[in-house]
This record gives structure tokens, C-alpha cells and sequence, in this order.
């Protein structure tokens, strides 16, 4: 049993260190470390940055075009991106669609899509959810009828994450009502540029502008942009749902707001002393410190289970449920440390820098809008209730 | 990187493993328990010849130290049991101590004894004053004649004492209470002229006493005065094994929970299916598992030279333990409903062993006390 990394694994780390100390702006890094929004162009920038470097896809076999990284080095790569403050690569090519067509697409679809993936030129959003459709996911109602060589998509999907950038989204849409519900669903590919689709942003709690409606009326879908089998979609959103799941730990992104809690703890002041020094507020912080250290290395264990080809189980649900927690955690005590200097909330604080009143720290002023922001982790990506379902079914047998 | 033991390895741990389901069970166990002594004579012996008694003792005393991985799957295992008897006290921070600390001679002459089982020692060191704070001690030793020492003092809740041949009092030599210079070790026969003993048994049925030492004729364990990072390191091992025990008693209780609420029903449905319990043992199960991760570092860090990280993981590593220790012994007791409050079935033993495991060596309180602590300290705040 040994709980270090090899030699060769560091010689990776610091060789994928330097690459992106050198080569991520300073204006970018500070926007991340600094908790506020990152623009569509830091985002896309990077990933074509990293395109370049033959990294555009870090969790993708190489014949592909990805690394071709064993899940640790994928981990590696993921925690010193945190760590420097890279923009956060898109989840929705790169974990969602991208193994989807790899998996269970033709060899067109896979020549078409998952080279503009890597590149950045397709940015894509995930139809799934829709207003009578979440956590029960498979009474989704967006229809698509087959007409000649067309399916004529109608319906809504909804909080969908950055479709206003977006200019291709996956969805789930009925195209068997008569049968099971899991049986008469298919994955189709819908370019957003199509007419009929209709983007409504959706105002958060926090003033941001993140997740959307999408709304489809009469849209044309060539057939050719269907994935797999019509009727097959249910297996493949379960597919892409566990590797949606892969580092959803999100170790690395909790290291670097730790440090940062810690940065304006130590800078906030209590009876004359920096507030980190406070029993009561180091022992709240303490306890989260721990929690985090303990989940590293459970999520290692998962790392190395799947390093030694055991099949990624549902362990990925304990660690999107005490991840979520600790990134919660996180943004709450920061918010608690700037005190009353959370409280001047400004709409779309987490976008700007300028216009908080002089006498409000800097950093102060994203923090409460962060924690608004973050009640969102333990609801996504199957909320926190759907992953304990998940272990009481999956591990315990219930 | 890697998570799992050699086979050599997990041998050891599925033969200790079934060695203790076949010939420690509930029953078994409970006559232990309702027994004058509370420890079995003949159950330490088959440990002797299984060699978990030696797993700490270096090869030229014919032990298989240093066996990182070997006790903690021991560990793990006796934990699943509720061991009465000796093992972490004796096997584990008893060795340690007269490894590290005692002269090829000290070492020659107690190890092998100790790792046949023919010889208990256990250490005596906590006192009325020390609550968990390991450098508090007012015992005292003085120089009596030809190269002897008497020792002086209280020693609080000493586990096992009531087993063991020899007690290994610390004792200070010279300085002040809690100062970590001037202390030193001493082997005091427990049965020997100034030694009395209050014994009794502690919440989980593991049999104790407060010592008086009233002027006991002690042999000094290696050199005068400087016992005291040796106490660390034996006592960060006793912790990281202790680690290693409340996991093997987690899962045990989980385990056992979760084929209670299968079998038992209600409202005409066996109550499993209740999400508010599902949910409820969800919970329990990560607990167990950030446990279990914490075991693997702690296990890692304890055997490594003293410093800032080593008290760092090992104080983060009983915090989350202790954590999961008494989430999900309540928990479990919770689920089991009347039948968990009853003395009758193992979830009540080990919701009692999990409460003392969260108590042992340093409660959360003062674990997290020495996180934040050992955390400024390496960050220079």
C-alpha cells in the first residue's frame, strides 16, 4: 500500500505544472483565484491553448485525438489546473457528448463532432432536464417525430448550463410514447442555430445569468445527427451520467478556495488578531480541512480502482455528495469571514471587479454571491438525495 | 499509488480474519466479558503462535517489523471482533516503546517474551492531570541505590493494567509537568511492592485500573530524560491503530445495521425501504468510508520520523474517525430502535466500543485542537 504518486507520476505533475504556469494569462488566473466569472472567451481561449499542446482532450483515448491519460494522470492534470487557476475545461464535449459519440456514435458522426470538440469550435449544452423532467428524468416530453429523412423536434428543456454561448446541444427526446418510458427515448445532436430553437436565460438567486431555457418549435434534425439507435437514448445517458460523475470530487478546485478562506481569514480581523487565529472560526474551518483530506484519498481509491480496470461504481456518488458538501462548506465560511462586508450584494458582483463601495475589500465582494451560486451543487448532476438512492440501491442493497 | 495489499499481505489479514470470525464470536466474546479477568489467556496465546504479536518487534528479536499494512488489517479486524484482550496496548504501543527506546539488552530480554505471549506490558502514562495532553506528567522517579530508580505518582485509566506483567511508567526525571525534556520510561512489575492497582472496566467491558505507584522499584528503559519522542511515536502508532480498529468496528456496524432494517417490518414492508432510513445509512457509509481512507493515512504518516505532518495527518485522522465513530454508532442504535438500547445483540457493544475509540487517545475536541494547531504551525501563521 503506498499513498504517494510515482516518480514518473511526478515528473508528470511538474512537467504539466510549468505548461500551465507559462502558458494560462495572468488575467484569467486572477479572475479564478479571485472566485469571479470566467467569459466565454478565457474559456475557449484555454481550451485552444491546450488543443495546441496536444492536451485539448485530457480524458480522451488517443486514437481520438485525447492523451490518452490513465486516470491518474487525468487527476494530476485536473488538480494542477485548480490549483494554478485555469478556466474549468467544458464538461459538456469534452465528459458528456464526446464519449457518448465515441462509444456508441458512427464513424461520421465521430469525424465531424469530436474533432471541433477538441478544438473549440463547437461549444455544446446538455438538453436534459425539462420542467416536468428532473430528478425523474426519464418522463422527459420533448417530442421528435420522424418525417422522411427529418425528425421534427417540439418541446422545452430547461437549466440548461450556458446554452447562451452554445452552438450545438444533445438531447433526450421521446420518440416512442407508447412504450415504457425508458424504452422510447433517443439521443439526438441539434445544431442551436436551427430554426425554431429558442434560448430564454434564466436569472439565478445570485444575479448571474448561467443556465437557461431552451425551447423547440417544429425544429428540423436530420436523421444522420441521430446517436445510436432511435429508442436506445435511455443507455446511453446513463453511459454519459457516470462519466459526467468523474472528478466531480472537484479536489482540486476545493484546495484552492480553502487557501483562499484561509488568505481572508488571515487578512479579517477579530479583537486585534487575524480572524484564522479564533478558536471557534479555526475550528470550523479545521473541520472542513479534514473532510477534504479525507476525501482526496477516497477519491484516489476510486482513481485506482478504475486504474486497475475495476468498473467506476457507484463510489462516484459519495464523492459528488460530500465534494458538493465541502465546496458549499467552503463558499459559506468565506462568506462568514468577510462579515458584514458580504452583505452589499450587487447584481452580477461575481462578473465585475469595479463598482463595490470603497470602503468593501475586493475580495469580498463575489463572496456572497458565490455562496448564492453554489446551492446549485448539491441540486446538478443528480442531486445529493438521487446520489444517497444511488448507494442505499447500488452499495447497501436496500 | 496503490490501495491494495500484496498477497502476502491480505493472507495475513484474511487468516486473522477468519481466525477471529470462527473463534471470537458474540457468544464467545460475552463469556469473555462476563469472566473475572475480562480477557481470555488462551485467545492471547493463539495470537502469539498466529505471530500478531510480533508484527511490531524487530526481525532480530524475530518479529516482521516494520509490517505497516499487517497491522492494519490486523487492526481492522480486531476492531470487527471488539478485542478485549491486549493487542494494541501490548503488541503495539508497549513494543513500540522498548524497540525504540530500550538498549539491545532491554530489547533481547522482554520482545521475544512478549511476542510468545508469555510477558504483558502495557504503558501507564496518562494522569489525573493530563486529560489528553501527553506532556503533562508529575509522576517522578528518583535514584535508589545500585542503578535503581523509585517512582512516584498516579496513572489514570490505564488499559489493561490488570493484564499486564509489566507496566511501562513514564516518569519525570527532571524539569517541570509539561515539559516534554526530563522524561523518562520505567518497567514496574505490576505486581510488585508499591504498585496497588483500582481496577474496573471501561465502557466497552476493556478491563482498566488507576495505578498508585508509592515508591515502586523501576528498571530505567534506555537512556535518562529522553523518553518522551519515543512516547509520541509509540502513541501516534497506538493511534493510527486505534484508527484502523474503529473501521473494522464501523463496517461491522453498518453491516449489521443494514441486514437489520432488511429483516425487520413494519407496516407490513420490511422498513429498508423507508428512503428516510436509506438515506440515513447512505450517510453512514460515506462516513465509514472517509474513516477508512483517514486509516490508510494515518497507517502511512505514523510510521514516519516526528514533525509538523505526521501530528497534522494523525490529528486530521482521528477527527474524522471519531466523526464517523459516533455519527454512525448513534445512527445504528437509532435503526435497531428498542432492540439497539439492549444488551442482548452485537450493535450495542459496539456502539459502546465505537464510543470509547472516539475517546481513546484524544477525543475530537482536542484532535481538531491539534490540527489547527500543527496547520499554523507549518503555514507560519
Amino acid at each position: 500500500m503506498d499513498l504517494s504518486f510515482s516518480a514518473e507520476e511526478l515528473a508528470f505533475r511538474d512537467e504539466v505544472r510549468a505548461f500551465i504556469a507559462a502558458n494560462v494569462s495572468a488575467d484569467t488566473r486572477g479572475k479564478v483565484l479571485g472566485g469571479l466569472e470566467v467569459s466565454r472567451d478565457d474559456t475557449l481561449r484555454w481550451q485552444q491553448i491546450l488543443h495546441r499542446q496536444g492536451w485539448g482532450g485530457p480524458n480522451w483515448p488517443k486514437e481520438f485525438g485525447g492523451t490518452g491519460w490513465d486516470p491518474v494522470r487525468q487527476y494530476i492534470f485536473e488538480e494542477e489546473s485548480a490549483a494554478v487557476g485555469t478556466p474549468r475545461l467544458l464538461p459538456f464535449g469534452l465528459k458528456m457528448v464526446g464519449p457518448v459519440i465515441m462509444r456508441f456514435g458512427n464513424a461520421a458522426q465521430q469525424k465531424r463532432f469530436l474533432p471541433r470538440i477538441l478544438s473549440g469550435e463547437h461549444w455544446w449544452a446538455q438538453g436534459y432536464s425539462e420542467p416536468g423532467a428532473g430528478s425523474d428524468l426519464a418522463s422527459l416530453k420533448t417530442r421528435a417525430e420522424r418525417k422522411g429523412d427529418h425528425y421534427v423536434v417540439n418541446g422545452q428543456k430547461t437549466w440548461i448550463s450556458l446554452a447562451q454561448h452554445a452552438n450545438w446541444i444533445f438531447c433526450l427526446v421521446r420518440t416512442d410514447p407508447a412504450v415504457k418510458k425508458q424504452a422510447g427515448i433517443s439521443f439526438l445532436l441539434i445544431d442551436m442555430k436551427s430554426p425554431g430553437v429558442t434560448v430564454r436565460p434564466i436569472t439565478l438567486l445570485d444575479g448571474s445569468q448561467e443556465v437557461n431555457e431552451v425551447w423547440f418549435e417544429e425544429v428540423e434534425v436530420p436523421v444522420e445527427n441521430l446517436v445510436g439507435d432511435e429508442n436506445g437514448g435511455w443507455t446511453y445517458a446513463k453511459f454519459l451520467l457516470g462519466h459526467e460523475r468523474t472528478n466531480i470530487a472537484a479536489v482540486g478546485a476545493s484546495k484552492r478556495e480553502l487557501a483562499r478562506l484561509k488568505r481572508i481569514a488571515s487578512e479579517e480581523r477579530k479583537d486585534g488578531k487575524p480572524l484564522l487565529a479564533d478558536p471557534g472560526f479555526a475550528a470550523r474551518v479545521a473541520q472542513v480541512e479534514v473532510e477534504l483530506m479525507a476525501l482526496e484519498i477516497t477519491n484516489l481509491r476510486v482513481l485506482a480502482a478504475e486504474a486497475e480496470r475495476r468498473a467506476p461504481g457507484p463510489e462516484a456518488s459519495l464523492l459528488k455528495i460530500r465534494g458538493t458538501e465541502i465546496q458549499q462548506a467552503l463558499s459559506e465560511l468565506m462568506m462568514h469571514a468577510a462579515g458584514p462586508w458580504a452583505l452589499p450584494l450587487r447584481r452580477g458582483a461575481i462578473s465585475e471587479r469595479s463598482g463595490v463601495p470603497s470602503t468593501v475589500p475586493e475580495y469580498a465582494a463575489p463572496l456572497a454571491a458565490t455562496y448564492l451560486n453554489l446551492r446549485k451543487a448539491s441540486i446538478y448532476g443528480g442531486s445529493n438525495e438521487i446520489q444517497k438512492n444511488i448507494i442505499a440501491q447500488t452499495i447497501l442493497g436496500l | 499509488m496503490r490501495f491494495t495489499p500484496t498477497p502476502e499481505q491480505q493472507q495475513l489479514g484474511d487468516m486473522v480474519q477468519r481466525f477471529l470470525g470462527e473463534q471470537y464470536g458474540f457468544e464467545v466474546r460475552r463469556k469473555i466479558l462476563d469472566s473475572h479477568e475480562g480477557w481470555s489467556r488462551e485467545i492471547w496465546a493463539k495470537l502469539a503462535e498466529l505471530g500478531l504479536l510480533s508484527l511490531e518487534v524487530p526481525e532480530e528479536q524475530g518479529g516482521m517489523a516494520p509490517a505497516v499494512v499487517e497491522t492494519l488489517l490486523t487492526a481492522t479486524a480486531t476492531g470487527k471482533a471488539m478485542l478485549l484482550e491486549p493487542w494494541i496496548s501490548s503488541a503495539i504501543i508497549a513494543t513500540v516503546l522498548i524497540r525504540e527506546l530500550g538498549s539491545a539488552q532491554q530489547r533481547q530480554e522482554m520482545l521475544p517474551a512478549m511476542a510468545a505471549g508469555e510477558r504483558i506490558a502495557v504503558p501507564a502514562h496518562f494522569e489525573p492531570g493530563s486529560r489528553h495532553d501527553l506532556k503533562v506528567i508529575a509522576t517522578a522517579a528518583r535514584r535508589s541505590g545500585a542503578g535503581g530508580w523509585t517512582v512516584k505518582g498516579q496513572k489514570s485509566v490505564v488499559l489493561h493494567a490488570p493484564a499486564a506483567d509489566l507496566l511501562l511508567v513514564s516518569a519525570r526525571t527532571s524539569g517541570v509537568p509539561d515539559e516534554p525534556d526530563g522524561v523518562s520510561l520505567f518497567a514496574v512489575a505490576r505486581d510488585g511492592p508499591g504498585v496497588s492497582l483500582s481496577p474496573y472496566r471501561t465502557l466497552d467491558g476493556v478491563c482498566a485500573a488507576d495505578v498508585e505507584l508509592t515508591g515502586a522499584a523501576g528498571a530505567l528503559i534506555g537512556a535518562e530524560g529522553v523518553a518522551f519522542a519515543c512516547l509520541l511515536a509509540a502513541f501516534d502508532q497506538g493511534l493510527a491503530a486505534r484508527c484502523a480498529e474503529a473501521v473494522g468496528a464501523l463496517q461491522a456496524i453498518l453491516d449489521a445495521t443494514v441486514e437489520y432494517t432488511k429483516t425487520r417490518q413494519q407496516f407490513g414492508v420490511p422498513i429498508s425501504r423507508f428512503q428516510a432510513l436509506q438515506h440515513r445509512m447512505a450517510e453512514m457509509l460515506i462516513h465509514v468510508e472517509q474513516a477508512r481512507s483517514m486509516s490508510y493515512l494515518a497507517a502511512m504518516r505514523a510510521a514516519e520520523p516526528h514533525g509538523r505532518e505526521r501530528r497534522r495527518a494523525l490529528a486530521a485522522a482521528k477527527v474524522v474517525v471519531g466523526n464517523a465513530c459516533r455519527f454512525v454508532g448513534q445512527q445504528a442504535v437509532q435503526l435497531h430502535g428498542g432492540m439497539g438500547v439492549t444488551d442482548e445483540i452485537v450493535v450495542s457493544h459496539l456502539f459502546r466500543r465505537l464510543t470509547a475509540l472516539e475517546m481513546a487517545l484524544g477525543d475530537t475536541a482536542h484532535h481538531l485542537e491539534q490540527f489547527v494547531a500543527a496547520s499554523a504551525e507549518a503555514e507560519g501563521t
